[in-house]
């Protein structure tokens, strides 16, 4: 009997390993829940047919002793990463139909270790979206309480674990996709170094911002998927060489001194269950003998003007190759202008038209200078401002969000309130840092324990930092 | 900005878009402009926007793959082909 409720990776190793259970079966554990729960649920896009079929292979591996701690762990894979063979449309009618012709780079690093994808999970289309509304597909719902979003856009991802249908998932993060869904859900999430993971087979939405992290259940496995997928890649030419780990690599056991940017912390529109749980959170540091200090990041209230610059600026430009030619969805107009028109204006959803609108409007003659130019300055002031901030401090803490998840159709006709509901995770993208957001505790709203989510951040390829903390963290959220 | 500005922004972008969302979407973007605008009062001096530490590296341009090894699998992805190539209307 699997217990799949009490699972993490490491405990599924020792039992694979032991024999207790083979991957096929623990695979099977996993299919039986999502048939039970992806109907109501709708974490997933598409079961794949032959989970079984890689879970025999693992269990080969495994009999070899050729394991490694992902041989035969059941994973999610976000539908905006690329897979062979297999359907990848980022939850967009425009890729409906659309089979990977290569496998993105961490799922090249994933195969080899084994690893069971049992099927790709639903998105905000084009990763554009706060709550997985904007999926082309249907509305996930957060298993937590049903009425409510997940929170998006790696909304699938995250309902995956959650609800137990995956033991790990990979999600992407551009302004927060992967850490304020699981807050919203209460999992782990890891937003990992811009450049510490390979974007080569990610769909591109904000280039400078993208990167593919793990979304799981406990800090620990965090940190199993992002040590396996990490590393430079010549195909992501952004990405960095391992030896940038190794030149960052703490030394000693100097208590770690924890950053809270206080002036942040008063930004209207912040839930007071909010404050009150972070500020529960910073006496338990305190409580372990940690020093906290107060930052001032003075640039950072710009954050999410500068994001709905840049990020709509580069997604408008990385979308103009679906066009109806070259693969996906096309449709035939009187002339090839229509044909790209029609194809576009059919295929992509209503927030995807918005926000390349918008970007085409902001790097437009005219407008280029004072917004896209001015918005690169002002994000390297952000930059610069997290690098001081980080001369005193080992970590900075805020909560992941600034309200638990919101009821499904809340805030999906005013987009500029879902914009401003990214606060705390977007500034971490645009200084390219490494973010975790980890369970730490409840708000009661009508009968439901809605989880809230504590972020940590640490400077550039400096995740141990993280783990170590967020270990830390787990550890005394539970004690109580 | 007004109507004819998003008309404009949406044939430069190649996105058909309904008359209807087209008012609801020139909404939209004056209150994401007027949000976004506040970026105007950072005073940033003197600073070149070139000057980032945005990085790019090329690789050298050798080792190519074997040609036409990935042709198929693309070209199988495509609305129209004919004899290998894409088919689109004529352009001029």
């Amino acid at each position: 009997m699997v217990d799949i409720e009490n699972l993490d990776i490491k405990k599924a190793h020792k039992h694979l390993t032991d024999g207790d259970f083979s991957a096929v079966e623990l695979t099977e554990a996993y299919l039986n829940r999502i048939k039970k729960q992806n109907s109501e649920i709708y974490a997933y896009l598409e079961i794949f047919k032959d989970a079984i079929d890689q879970a025999k292979k693992a269990d080969e591996l495994i009999k070899s002793g050729q394991a490694t701690l992902l041989t035969g762990i059941p994973l999610a894979i976000k539908d905006n990463i690329l897979i062979k063979g297999r359907t990848a449309s980022a939850a967009s009618k425009i890729l409906e139909n659309y089979k990977a012709t290569y496998d993105a780079t961490v799922i090249k690093k994933l195969k080899k270790e084994g690893a069971v994808f049992l099927g790709r999970t639903n998105m905000d289309e084009f990763a554009m979206g706060s709550s997985t509304e904007n999926s082309g597909f249907g509305v996930t719902k957060n298993p937590v309480d049903l009425s409510r979003v997940p929170g998006g856009s790696s909304g699938g991802s995250v309902a995956s674990v959650a609800m137990n249908g995956a033991l790990g998932a990979l999600g992407s993060d551009t302004g927060g996709s992967i850490r304020q869904p699981a807050s919203f859900c209460g999992m782990v999430g890891l937003k990992t170094t811009y450049g510490s993971v390979s974007r080569y087979g990610l769909m591109a939405m904000g280039s400078s911002f993208d990167q593919i992290g793990p979304i799981t259940k406990n800090v620990e496995d965090a940190e199993i998927i992002f040590e396996s997928i990490k590393g430079q890649d010549k195909m992501d030419s952004t990405s960095y060489p391992d030896s940038i780990y190794l030149k960052n690599k703490q030394k000693g056991n100097k208590k770690k001194i924890i950053g809270v940017p206080t002036d942040l912390l008063k930004t209207k529109g912040i839930n007071k269950a909010v404050l009150d749980n972070f500020n529960d959170s910073i006496e338990k540091f305190k409580k372990e003998g940690y020093e906290i200090k107060e930052v001032t990041l003075p640039n950072i209230k710009y954050s999410l003007a500068v994001y709905y610059i840049i990020m709509p600026a580069e997604a408008s430009t990385n979308l103009s190759r679906f066009d109806g030619i070259r693969y996906g969805l096309s449709v035939s107009g009187e002339k090839l202008f229509d044909d790209y028109s029609k194809t576009r204006g059919e295929g992509f959803g209503e927030e995807v038209r918005r926000r390349i609108i918008l970007g085409t409007h902001v790097l437009s003659a005219g407008y280029y200078d004072a917004y896209y130019n001015k918005a690169i300055i002002v994000r390297k002031l952000i930059e610069d401002d997290f690098k001081k901030a980080f001369k005193e401090v080992d970590v900075i803490i805020t909560p992941t969000t600034p309200t638990p998840a919101f009821k499904i159709g809340e805030k999906s006709n005013d987009p500029l309130k879902m914009y401003l509901a990214d606060i705390f995770t977007v500034p971490i993208n645009l200084a390219g840092l490494p973010a975790i957001s980890i369970p730490s505790g409840y708000e009661k709203q009508e009968g439901s324990d809605l989880p809230l989510g504590l972020q940590i951040v640490a400077p550039h390829f400096k995740e141990d930092i993280l783990f170590e903390m967020g270990k830390v963290f787990e550890k005394i959220s539970k004690s109580d | 900005m007004d109507l004819n500005d998003v008309k404009k922004l949406a044939t430069l972008a190649r996105v058909d878009i309904s008359n209807e969302e087209q008012k609801n979407l020139l909404e939209d973007l004056k209150a994401i402009l007027g949000y976004v605008d506040q970026i105007q009062e950072v005073i940033t001096g003197e600073i070149n926007p070139a000057a980032n530490d945005l990085r790019n590296i090329l690789r050298e341009d050798v080792d190519p793959h074997e040609s036409g090894e990935f042709c198929f699998d693309i070209l199988n992805e495509a609305p129209s082909t004919e004899d290998g190539y894409l088919k689109v209307k004529k352009i001029l």
